[in-house]
């Protein structure tokens, strides 16, 4: 028992718990309703609801964004493909005659999704075959990807009205809203075939030593580019729900700064920008301390204007606590006050042997 | 074990000193000292602790209990700068040097004399060409380093040491680049430095120089304290049976053995390579090259000959740019590492750390990832069947700490080589490639993975045996391929073949590459 403790203690998403926890706590101190959660009419509703629906599209993001970091990469372009995406089906279904059949919303949807993953191969072939750094290959189509969602939207806000569409943003499964439903499936399914079959080791792999694994036979330019596509592939659902639960495409806003929090979440969740060893449990952790966090800015009523500043303070926060260097910094102060032996200051960390 | 230096006078005193990391016992209670004017030697074989203890002593790590006492007084570093104040200098195996300054600006940087402010230069080379004459090195101040071979640059960095006024100088694998006149030179040094009261510490693999050099030497085992000897009092058979903790017959046995089976079969006869022409521009001339099944053959030459990069096109590594190859009489394109793997050749890169491990994955990881990859993704091997693979080859290759799920980061240089070789041959190559897989580890493990070769070739497979240390290639090869300026010169079957022989080969006609055989 100790022992486990002793192990989640020492585990890379202890201290994400522990601030998301801190923050529940506060949250309930400022609004003693917070954890409460009511069923009307079979459906859930509360705050912690719907801190899991807000954060659905970023946590779907997040998953993706968690398997191309650990290749050593990343993806700009998550929230102008979720843009796309959403701006493609809205403008499907609004020139359709049949916008409330389901089968032309099954389309409109498959359309997106296609579109979406042909666009994450686009990116993976900049990437994986073209051998462009990642932070540029995304951008390119960080920056054109909303360009071409307001081609299509044509400049304007498209409203939609379509029932089984909005299913997606307002509808329910067993109680719970579908798009938690949805991330909950998407975040199972990933961790199972990427932990059960070997994908998870060629990704980790590949993120810690690239050359190694070139060696050992590994064909990273198609895992790339699959990672890529899978990533661009969650961006496009992500883009559904959002144009779904704001019933509205909007080319400059849908998905703005999505691109951010995922990588945020997946930081703070503990895997490294560096590549290599991850986990998707902790950037599940990471979307709830997010997303916790700008619910909390609400209730205990910071104007919404400086949500983004105590966004920041959090980070640091976390940031700090999970680096090796505070880590170690501490345990010295700590020893030092145990035995006051005559050390002094610290000084600048040990420098770099180069050849 | 000696008596008649007292503890009082030495100038390190290291009492008890445990060093922990996560799952391995790196230094267990290790008493250590040094006294002013005397070269010491600290021995034992990869992952005993050396590093680990050299890098408690330079304030690289805290240790996890135990005293250090410098000159009498108790220290606890927790930089490697306090460290360097208290007068511990080091010189690593890497110059770590800027090469695009002059000598004099190395030698002071970071304590550049100051007039009115800013740097007096003139100050700077004057103290700079005292501490040179100081060592009796004939250096001109104002060249700059990267000009100089990297046995000068080396004792650059030991000047630069001195003048932080070491009481105690820690030189680590100084010669491994040097050649012998290199060597000398250096050891001249050292005994100036002695003289002038300076304690030495000398780490190095090579026996020969620290009977040469060394007045005392520390023996460390897995992390423990074997002894504290006089040089002369300690006889080299002795000193390596002391660093391996059991007999040491292995070689000889190999030797013995070699000379048996090679009168009944080199190779079985039956080619299993074959390849014509292969060459790639810039890299290796069109060369000839044929492997049979269960034959050895070992590539000799300097550094920079060709003798890896050969090795590197028939892994796949490289793309050839000419030439055919032929596996067992099929023509075959040898394109990339995994094609090559397809057809069972297996290539282990003299570069383990930058081209070989994993390292942030477990020993178990990686031993079983090339054999997972040619599974493929979808076709997982279960996690229990890994780690009894795992298991088995730590066992068979005695691999340590003998933990599956042990980083392979953590491990020492020589384990680490071991774990590379277990996942080559968890895919049961026909062909092994093997490039410098004895260097930087120790004795032991060098017999080991010879032993390994040996009894792999008995049993059929191809072993393409790339080493710069002659006696292990004449020890091991049936044929001898000699390699000089990227081209093959020729290959020479192994019957009582001599090194003088092979460097006989090796230096045929090229009197005028000497300034060649140095690479950095």
């Amino acid at each position: 028992m100790s022992a486990q403790l002793r192990n989640f203690t020492g585990s890379r998403i202890f201290w994400p718990v522990v601030i998301l926890v801190g923050l529940v706590i506060v949250d309930v101190i400022a609004f003693p309703g917070f954890l409460d959660i009511t069923v009307k009419e079979g459906h859930l509703f509360g705050a912690p609801i719907d801190i899991l629906r807000n954060g659905a599209p970023t946590l779907l993001i997040g998953v993706g964004m968690t398997l191309v970091i650990a290749t050593r990469g990343i993806d700009l372009s998550v929230g102008s493909i979720a843009a796309i995406s959403g701006a493609v089906v809205s403008a499907l279904l609004l020139n359709s005659p049949t916008p409330d059949n389901p089968w032309t919303v099954v389309q409109a949807v498959g359309i997106a999704l296609i579109l979406g993953f042909i666009l994450g191969v686009w990116n993976g072939t900049l990437v994986a075959y073209l051998k462009i750094q990642p932070i540029i290959a995304t951008l390119i189509l960080m920056t054109a990807g909303r360009g071409v969602a307001m081609l299509i939207t044509e400049g304007q806000i498209l409203t939609l009205h379509s029932k089984p569409f909005e299913w997606f943003g307002s509808g329910f499964i067993v109680g719970f809203p579908v798009a938690v439903v949805i991330a909950a499936v998407v975040l199972i399914l990933t961790m199972l075939v990427v932990r059960r079959s070997a994908l998870g080791m060629f990704i980790e792999s590949v993120g810690i030593n690239p050359e190694a694994s070139r060696q050992a036979g590994i064909r990273s330019r198609g895992l790339l580019l699959g990672i890529y596509a899978f990533c661009a592939l969650l961006a496009a659902l992500a883009g559904l729900i959002i144009t779904s639960d704001q019933t509205a495409a909007d080319a400059n806003n849908t998905g703005l700064f999505i691109e951010l929090d995922a990588i945020l979440a997946v930081v703070i969740g503990g895997t490294s920008l560096m590549g290599g060893r991850f986990s998707l449990i902790g950037t599940l952790v990471g979307v709830l301390v997010i997303q916790t966090l700008v619910t909390t800015v609400y209730i205990v009523g910071i104007p919404p204007v400086a949500t983004m500043v105590f966004k920041a303070v959090v980070v640091i926060a976390v940031s700090l606590l999970q680096s090796p260097t505070t880590n170690e910094k501490f345990a010295n102060w700590r020893k030092d006050r145990r035995r006051p032996t005559p050390t002094k200051a610290i000084e600048p960390k040990r420098e770099k042997v180069s050849a | 074990m000696t008596q008649v230096l007292s503890p009082v006078d030495a100038v390190v005193d290291i009492v008890g000193v445990t060093m922990e990391f996560p799952g391995v016992m790196a230094l267990d209670c290790v008493d250590f000292r040094m006294y002013p004017g005397e070269v010491h030697s600290l021995m034992g074989e990869n992952g005993a602790g050396k590093s680990t203890l050299i890098k408690v002593l330079t304030g690289v790590y805290s240790a996890t209990a135990g005293d250090m006492h410098l000159a009498g007084s108790k220290v606890s570093f927790s930089t490697p700068a306090q460290a360097q104040d208290a007068g511990i200098s080091t010189v690593y195996q890497e110059v770590n040097l800027l090469p695009n300054l002059s000598v004099a600006e190395n030698i002071m940087l970071g304590r550049e004399p100051r007039r009115f402010g800013s740097l007096d230069w003139r100050a700077m080379r004057r103290r700079a060409a005292e501490l040179l004459e100081g060592l009796n090195l004939d250096i001109d101040p104002g060249s700059l380093l990267g000009s100089h071979s990297i046995a000068i640059q080396q004792l650059v960095a030991i000047a630069r040491a001195v003048d932080v006024n070491a009481t105690v100088l820690i030189l680590d694998e100084p010669t491994s680049s040097l050649d012998t006149d290199e060597v000398a030179e250096l050891f001249r040094v050292i005994r100036t430095l002695k003289e002038q009261g300076c304690a030495i510490l000398f780490v190095s693999h090579f026996l020969d120089q620290v009977y040469e050099i060394a007045d005392r030497l520390t023996i460390l085992r897995n992390g423990r304290l074997v002894g504290e000897y006089r040089t002369e009092e300690i006889l080299k058979i002795d000193l390596v049976q002391k660093m391996i903790g059991k007999e040491m017959a292995s070689f000889s046995e190999l030797e013995q053995r070699h000379r048996e089976s090679e009168e009944e079969i080199a190779g079985t006869g039956i080619p299993f390579l074959e390849a014509k022409g292969l060459g790639r521009r810039g890299a290796i001339r069109p060369v000839d090259f044929s492997i049979d099944e269960g034959e050895v053959v070992g590539l000799a030459g300097l550094l920079g000959s060709g003798r890896t990069e050969i090795a590197r096109l028939l892994g796949g590594i490289d793309r050839a740019d000419s030439g055919t190859s032929e596996v067992n009489g099929k023509a075959v394109k040898l394109t990339s590492p995994r094609k090559a793997l397809s057809k069972r050749i297996a290539f282990a890169s003299e570069d383990r750390r930058g081209e070989g491990i994993v390292g942030d994955l477990s020993v178990r990881d990686n031993i079983a990832l090339a054999l997972q990859i040619e599974r493929g993704w979808y076709r997982p091997i279960a996690p229990k069947r890994v780690t009894e693979l795992a298991q088995h080859y730590i066992d068979a290759l005695n691999i340590r700490p003998a933990d599956p799920h042990a980083l392979v980061r953590n491990l020492s240089g020589g384990n680490q080589q071991k774990v590379l070789l277990a996942r080559w041959l968890a895919v049961a190559p026909r062909l092994l490639i093997l490039d410098e897989p004895t260097r930087g580890i120790d004795i032991g493990a060098k017999a080991e993975i010879q032993k390994l070769v040996f009894n792999l070739a008995e049993n059929g497979m191809s072993v393409l045996y790339i080493s710069a240390e002659l006696e292990e290639v004449l020890r091991l090869s049936h044929r001898v391929g000699v390699m000089r300026d990227r081209h093959m010169v020729s290959m020479v079957e192994n019957d009582s073949l001599s090194v003088e022989d092979l460097l006989a080969l090796i230096a045929e006609g090229s009197e005028d590459e000497d300034e060649k055989d140095v690479v950095a």
